[in-house]
């Protein structure tokens, strides 16, 4: 461990986001705002935990791009850990509880309906980055890691149109009940963007600029 | 925790043939049909003229103002009348306890009082030239947030074939448990459709019109390859987005299994007798 830098409060600031969905659902219990369908309830509140997670997960090499703040890099581990513990009970509710473990009419569902299918994709294609994500895998890998964990861009695309065909509406036709969807698709689309290299140096060298003359400016 | 409480009793109130103690995601027989409490049927509302999360809609239709309410009847019949109300209820009014499937697959058992709209129908006299009625909500972005929204075509729109509409089953709700029907319940009418998915049985109706041609509907313009003008429950016909094999009886931890016209299929198969009902769903 590098030297003591005080309290680790940006690490301590994403456990405590971490746990905060399933206190949410335990408090919903608690006092009866899981709705009167509450497996669903759960079922949903979970997968847009593993949404939120992913997010943001996918959120911190651009916010390290815009704002050159180096600490939040090291907790994307965490975050990447979170949507898949989110992700995981999301389909434990949905098949254990939600169908009752019946493995013929759940492998009926992954064929028959496209948006479960993506979600199932999703969780596959967490799960190969959940395991490698321990430092022992990371040196292990080499190059390899790096290529692999790039799998989480795709996983950003197909949760959003998992999200959004679980939803009454059409996406592409900007029918139904779409908003919230479309606005996460939107934030993952400006996230990847923030990623093509020539964009990326674009951004940090207008930012390097600014930062720059803020100095000059200073030192006059 | 009052959800979690009354769900439990309702479940204990059905006793043991409620659950399959095989296990099993849905039980084979088919199940005991105990009316849902009232708490249930006005807390747990897809009414998205208020808001697309279920338990929302009961807060956000505290203020709506069901009176004074008149409804258009007109198009091709031989007496067009606009009714108000008060004119409505001198329908004989019957309590019926239907079931009530929505396409999301989960179901509610619901002790409606209210009127056959065949009722009206015969008042209005349609004209032989009638073959379809078209039902519309009110549209009133003021009292309905929802409808601000931009992704809809609103105001909502439903409609029957005429056959169905004068269905004796077919009723126009006027309340539930006795009393005048709840704002979230899509006071102060709505149609209630019992073999049809739920989307079909239009809330907050203003206008009742009696067409030659098939009319637009609100979810069938929004994505006609899932929500078909027939939209009869059947567990048999697929849906893209739901199995609607089985559902979840609100209150109840297991699924049932779905029933064929959502059990009513005594009563109604034969309106479709000939039909190919994979292709007109
Ligand atoms: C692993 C396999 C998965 C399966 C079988 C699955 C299944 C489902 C189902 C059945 C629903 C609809 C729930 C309902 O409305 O009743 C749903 C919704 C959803 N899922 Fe998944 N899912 C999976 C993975 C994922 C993953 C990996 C994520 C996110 C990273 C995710 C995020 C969501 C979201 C955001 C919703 C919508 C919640 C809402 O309606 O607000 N799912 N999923």
């Amino acid at each position: 461990m590098s030297r003591d830098k005080g309290f680790p409060w940006p690490r301590v600031l994403v456990h405590l986001l971490g746990v905060l969905p399933l206190a949410s659902i335990f408090f919903a219990a608690l006092t009866g705002r899981l709705t009167f369908n509450p497996i669903q309830d759960i079922e949903q509140r979970l997968g847009r935990a593993a949404l939120y997670f992913l997010v943001a997960s996918l959120a911190v090499t651009p916010i390290y791009t815009l704002t050159g703040w180096r600490s939040v890099l090291p907790r994307r581990r965490a975050l990447g850990l979170y949507a898949f513990l989110y992700a995981s009970l999301h389909f434990i509710t949905f098949a254990v509880i939600d169908y009752g473990f019946d493995l013929r009419e759940i492998g009926r569902l992954i064929l028959e309906k496209p948006f479960i299918l993506l979600g199932l994709t999703t969780g596959l294609l967490l799960l190969p980055l959940a395991v490698t994500s321990f430092d022992y895998f990371m040196r292990k890998m080499g190059k390899k890691w790096k290529s692999l964990h790039r799998l989480v861009y795709i996983a950003g695309v197909t949760v959003i149109i998992h999200y959004a065909w679980a939803k009454k509406g059409d996406l592409f036709a900007l029918q139904g009940d779409i908003l919230k969807p479309l606005l996460w698709g939107l934030l993952v689309v400006s996230l990847l963007v923030l990623r093509i290299p020539a964009v990326r140096r674009g951004v940090s060298g207008l930012r390097q600029r600014v930062a720059g003359r803020g100095k000059v400016l200073k030192s006059a | 925790m009052a959800g979690i409480v009354s769900a439990a009793s309702l479940l204990a109130a059905c006793g043991a043939n409620a659950t399959d103690p095989a296990g099993g995601s849905a039980t084979q027989t088919p199940l005991a049909d105990v009316p849902n409490t009232f708490e249930q049927i006005t807390n747990y509302n897809n009414y998205y003229e208020f808001s697309t999360d279920k338990q929302a809609v009961n807060p956000l239709s505290a203020n709506f103002r069901p009176t004074p309410w008149a409804v258009e009847v007109g198009g091709l019949v031989q007496n067009p009348k606009t009714y108000a109300l008060e004119d409505l209820l001198r329908f004989e009014q019957v309590e019926r306890v239907y079931r009530l499937r929505c396409v999301e697959a989960w179901s509610l058992v619901i002790p409606w009082t209210g009127f056959e709209l065949n009722k009206l129908l015969a008042e209005a006299e349609p004209m032989t030239s009638a073959k379809y009625v078209a039902f519309t909500t009110l549209l009133d972005p003021e009292q309905f947030p929802g409808q601000s929204s931009p992704f809809y075509p609103w105001p909502y729109t439903e409609g029957l074939r005429l056959d169905e509409a004068m269905h004796r089953l077919t009723l126009i709700a006027t309340g539930l448990y006795g009393e005048s029907l709840p704002n979230p319940n899509g006071a102060p009418l709505r149609l209630v459709v019992p073999w049809k998915y739920g989307f079909k049985s239009i809330k907050a109706i203003v206008k009742i019109e009696l067409t030659e041609t098939q009319p637009a509907t609100l979810w069938n313009t929004i994505a006609p390859e899932e929500y078909g003008f027939y939209s009869n429950v059947n567990p048999e016909v697929d849906h893209p987005r739901w199995s609607q094999r089985t559902e979840r009886r609100i209150g109840e931890l297991d699924r049932r299994n779905t029933l064929l016209f959502n059990g009513y299929a005594d009563e109604v198969a034969s309106l479709y007798s000939g039909m190919d009902l994979s292709v007109n769903y």
